[in-house]
């Protein structure tokens, strides 16, 4: 994490090149944010870069002024990696999207977050493919209709927010792109966090999707479906706190009316050492069309990756000494030609 | 074997004088085959032989007992005078087991020594090797000079007082029979085994009394040999007259490694290395990750495209950056290498090359690759390539590669092979402070470059290479990618002359590496030759055997080595055409031929094998006996 001495402003981290995504992107929320967000929390541009994959989400390092690598599908987790483990004084953000995460760099994304490494994740899910114009995705829900399932998705779809707690990612939250508000609380933990941050975060594609997450967000229907999870709260929600969700004896949760919950209504605590009860809550919604918490589900201390790199590099330097290249060199058995 | 005297001293059977030896140990891959050839050869780097060595052991760690495809061998080639290959035919077979035998015999001289562990010798072994009558019987081993010990029994018998002390059951005494067949051979080549011995207690530290079972079965095998009539003769190879200088033996992949680290401190660059497991690269992580005290990074990524994104990360970061891998898992890398030839970032990319197409040969060695790192790639992304061409050479070979990825800004690829990777050979040291000073071909840009804000693809004129302005530097804050971008500024640009321009300029920056290379070296020792012989990689000890082979026939043979793959040498063009006959050997279908037909228009002669094994230096005097004076020898 680096600190702010001077007063940067949003303007520092916008750079000048000419936003193009599509009029009404929920992409255009998510920068602005972020834009805002950085001088907020003492980012500098010159310690943040800004590392992406392929997809509409990935344009973003673009139109940040800091350093930043659009690099190619999926691999921005590897990327980064490789720039968090050898520049531990960097803040390194990963930009990416349902495909380009899940699908084709499931893998990259999966073990970053398993190896704790010093990286913020922000996965953009509109749950389609935008960029190459409206093929299903893999969080698009089953039986969804697009341009590649005129008869409907066989794909059973992935929840960004299990995966990531699956996998034991030390910090994982959900968001929705135009909830400035709640996204910047997000975010703002994500910077602070030390190791793997993951965000999931709710993006509308007016173009291919439009409203898939209009149960969440949208007027009306978001006062009843959002589950909003607050750090030692009983995780309660409706505009009167009508509904509760509640442990069930097989693990999992469920949702009853707060007056017959009783004690049995969870209290949010995401320093729970155990991923086992986030990963309950996370699947209350598998697909944002009804209730759904939002918030951060986990935040826990482990070792950073890159930190036990140089430990192991420290330990070895004191074990061995300063390496020597002419003893490296003479190791082992050497024989002298007169 | 090459005699040369023979001597007798008093209480001393015949000791023969020879110039070399080529010896091969053969048994099954738990046999501990691969082991024994490295002691002897460790023995032999200590009574001062030149040598070479070829390991072949199968891509299954532990293939059934006693079968073909389980048959682990290590040949090794010693002498006293300078030589470049492990040699063709073994003078010296130790065959543990019958499938060992079937597998190697043909291989072995006429006339050569061959020992067999008679123990292994069952109706069961004989059977699973594919012998329907017992081959020490049947009169098909009359060619050599054959010596039947009972190597396990020996084993057994010498380990006695520790088998009824309970230290070890049989079995464990049996695992001891390798060293029993080392302490013979090396008395039969008047070799010491105190190192070995000095090692064996070193390795077994914690269990005294494993040591003692290997020491006592390897003293057992030498008093063996000793004290039995059944040898008559035994052997010297005197030390070889090398360039004065400390020598120590190194492999290929070893050879890599220390070169890689030595790039790391000439330059003044950490060194980060992201790899993912494969047959035959991972010895060079495993060496790397041994020596972090050197500040080395290693990464084993989750697979392979995730070790090369996160070399483009750290040389983002200012890393000397370095990724290996073999031909399939460069075929995953394609990409990303793509990128990294794209965002212009330095970094190496090694190749150790095995056999293909697809998981192919995974322990065998070959050439076949050359075309894949020069044109394995969507759109015009040319990347330099460099080969190693013997073992210890590939130190020499990474340093360059750094040298050319730093200067030009630019991935390079470096080559290796399955038979360099695993082979040894004496390596005189080099003075650490005479490698080249990487320092002074590259600095970090820590100012703007332009009135107009930094541009990240304003470049050096003379090198082509692109500002590598670090993350942390302020006011240099910028965006590379794989989007083309315009030249100077590095925004995306879509403009038709810019993508040519650029292009262009790829191409130029690769190009221009030529300009300062050293001239070629061309080994012509009368300056009379007609015939060239090209060659690149791990050919290099074949070809330089045979041409001195056509040579002591009084053939006038002309040589050069390529060290660069691309750029080709500039004086390359008219090198070859001032020949009548050039010949190119390969370990592929003609890779190298084709490009320099294609560049020179000169008829070259190829020659293509691709059995897995290195070229034998007889095959390829033939070859350019042949092509270059139309006979056969």
């Amino acid at each position: 994490m680096t600190t702010n001495e001077g007063n940067l402003t949003k303007k520092d981290f916008t750079s000048d090149r000419e936003v193009r995504w599509c009029p009404g992107c929920g992409d255009y929320a998510i920068l602005a944010t972020v834009q805002s967000l950085l001088p907020e929390v003492g980012a500098r541009p010159e310690s943040t870069v800004f590392v992406s994959g392929i997809g509409c989400s990935s344009r973003f390092p673009y139109y940040m002024d800091t350093y930043g690598i659009h690099s190619i599908h999926g691999r921005a987790p590897a990327v980064a990696t490789g720039l968090a483990i050898s520049r531990p004084d960097l803040d390194v953000w990963v930009v990416t999207g349902d495909g380009d995460g899940l699908s084709i760099g499931g893998n990259h994304l999966m073990h970053a977050l398993r190896r704790n490494v010093n990286l913020k994740i922000l996965l953009f899910n509109n749950e389609i493919y935008g960029l190459t114009k409206g093929q299903y995705s893999p969080t698009s829900p089953l039986g969804s209709t697009h341009k590649s399932t005129p008869l409907g998705s066989l794909d059973r779809p992935i929840n960004p927010v299990s995966l990531a707690l699956g996998v034991e990612a030390t910090y994982v939250a959900r968001s929705i792109d135009t909830d400035r508000k709640h996204l910047s609380e997000v975010l703002r933990g994500a910077y602070e966090h030390r190791g793997s941050a993951f965000v999931e975060i709710y993006q509308n594609c007016n173009i291919f999707n439009d409203g898939a997450f209009a149960a969440v967000k949208d007027k009306g229907q978001k006062e009843h479906n959002q589950i909003r999870l607050t750090d030692g709260e009983p995780i309660t929600f409706g505009p009167d706190n009508e509904r509760a969700v509640v442990a069930e004896s097989d693990g999992s949760m469920s949702i009853v009316p707060t007056e017959e919950a009783g004690d049995r209504v969870v209290v949010h605590d995401p320093a729970r050492d155990e991923p086992t009860t986030a990963f309950a809550l996370s699947r209350l919604a598998l697909n944002p069309t009804g209730p759904t918490p939002i918030g951060i589900f986990r935040d826990v201390d482990r070792p950073v990756y890159d930190e036990l790199v140089r430990e192991q590099i420290d330990q070895a330097r004191s074990d061995q000494g300063e390496g020597d290249l002419g003893s490296l060199l003479e190791g082992g058995n050497v024989w002298d030609v007169v | 074997m090459s005699d040369t005297a023979t001597e007798n001293r008093p209480g001393d059977r015949e000791r023969v004088q020879l110039h070399s030896a080529v010896i091969r140990f053969a048994g099954d891959s738990g046999d501990g085959m691969q082991l024994t050839g490295d002691r002897f050869t460790t023995q032999s780097a200590l009574a001062g032989n030149d040598l070479a060595t070829l390991p072949d052991f199968p891509a299954e760690i532990r293939a059934p007992a006693g079968t073909l495809a389980g048959v682990s061998s290590f040949q090794l080639h010693f002498s006293d005078k300078d030589i470049h290959t492990p040699g063709d035919a073994p003078d010296v077979l130790v065959a543990m087991n019958p499938a060992a035998l079937m597998k190697h015999h043909e291989a072995l001289k006429p006339g050569g020594t061959l020992i067999l562990n008679t123990d292994a010798f069952t109706e069961r072994n004989l059977q699973k090797a594919g012998y329907e009558d017992d081959p020490r019987e049947d009169g098909s081993l009359t060619d050599f000079q054959v010596h039947e010990v009972p190597i396990t029994d020996l084993t057994v018998r010498a380990l006695e007082g520790h088998i009824e002390r309970g230290e070890l059951n049989k079995k464990e005494a049996e695992r001891c029979k390798n060293m029993l067949a080392l302490g013979l051979v090396s008395w039969m080549f008047s070799r010491s085994v105190d190192e070995t011995e000095e090692w064996l207690r070193s390795k077994f530290r914690s269990k005294p009394e494993i040591a003692d079972a290997n020491v006592e079965a390897l003293r057992a095998g030498w008093n063996y040999g000793e004290t039995t009539e059944a040898f008559v003769f035994h052997y010297e190879v005197k030390a070889a007259k090398l360039p004065p200088g400390r020598y120590r033996n190194i492999t290929g992949n070893q050879a890599v490694a220390y070169g890689l680290i030595a790039a790391s401190v000439r330059s003044k660059l950490p060194l980060f290395y992201g790899s993912y497991p494969i047959t035959p690269a991972s010895d060079i992580l495993h060496e790397l990750a041994k020596q972090k005290n050197f500040g080395v990074q290693t990464f084993q990524a989750e697979d392979e495209i995730a070790a090369i994104g996160s070399v483009i990360g750290a040389s983002f970061g200012g890393s000397l950056s370095v990724t290996a891998s073999s031909g399939p898992g460069i075929a995953l890398k394609t990409e990303a290498m793509g990128l990294a030839v794209a965002t212009e970032l330095p970094m190496i990319i090694v190749n150790v090359m095995r056999g293909g197409p697809s998981t192919g040969l995974p322990t065998k060695t070959e050439q076949s690759d050359l075309f894949q790192v020069l044109h394995g790639r969507n759109g015009e992304a040319p990347i330099p390539v460099v080969a190693a061409e013997s073992p210890a050479d590939g130190f020499d070979a990474a340093i360059e590669a750094a040298r050319i990825a730093l200067t030009y800004r630019t991935p390079v690829v470096l080559l290796s092979d399955g038979y360099l990777a695993n082979s040894a050979e004496p390596w005189l040291l080099p003075d650490v402070d005479g490698l080249p000073d990487l320092t002074q071909v590259f600095e970090f840009t820590t100012e703007s470059n332009s009135d107009n804000g930094f541009q990240p693809y304003l470049r050096d004129p003379e090198t082509l290479a692109r500002p590598w302005a670090l993350p942390g530097t302020p006011g240099l804050e910028h965006r590379i990618g794989g989007l083309e971008k315009d030249d100077g500024s590095g925004h995306i640009s879509y403009d038709p002359v810019n993508h040519h321009a650029m292009t262009q300029v790829r191409h130029d920056r690769v190009h221009r590496i030529a300009d300062d290379l050293a001239p070629l070296a061309v080994d012509d020792p009368s300056g009379q030759a007609d015939v060239l012989v090209v060659g690149w990689g791990s050919t290099s000890g074949p070809i330089r055997a045979a041409c001195e082979q056509l040579r002591e026939k009084g053939r006038d043979v002309a040589r050069v080595h390529l060290r660069h793959l691309s750029p080709l040498p500039n004086d390359l063009d008219d090198l070859l055409r001032s020949y009548e006959t050039v010949v190119c050997p390969e370990n592929n279908m003609g890779q190298l031929s084709i490009l320099l037909r294609a560049r020179t228009l000169v008829d070259i002669k190829g020659y293509h094998r691709v059995t897995g094994q290195p070229f034998a230096s007889d095959e390829l005097a033939d070859v350019i006996e042949q092509h270059g004076f139309g006979e056969q020898a």
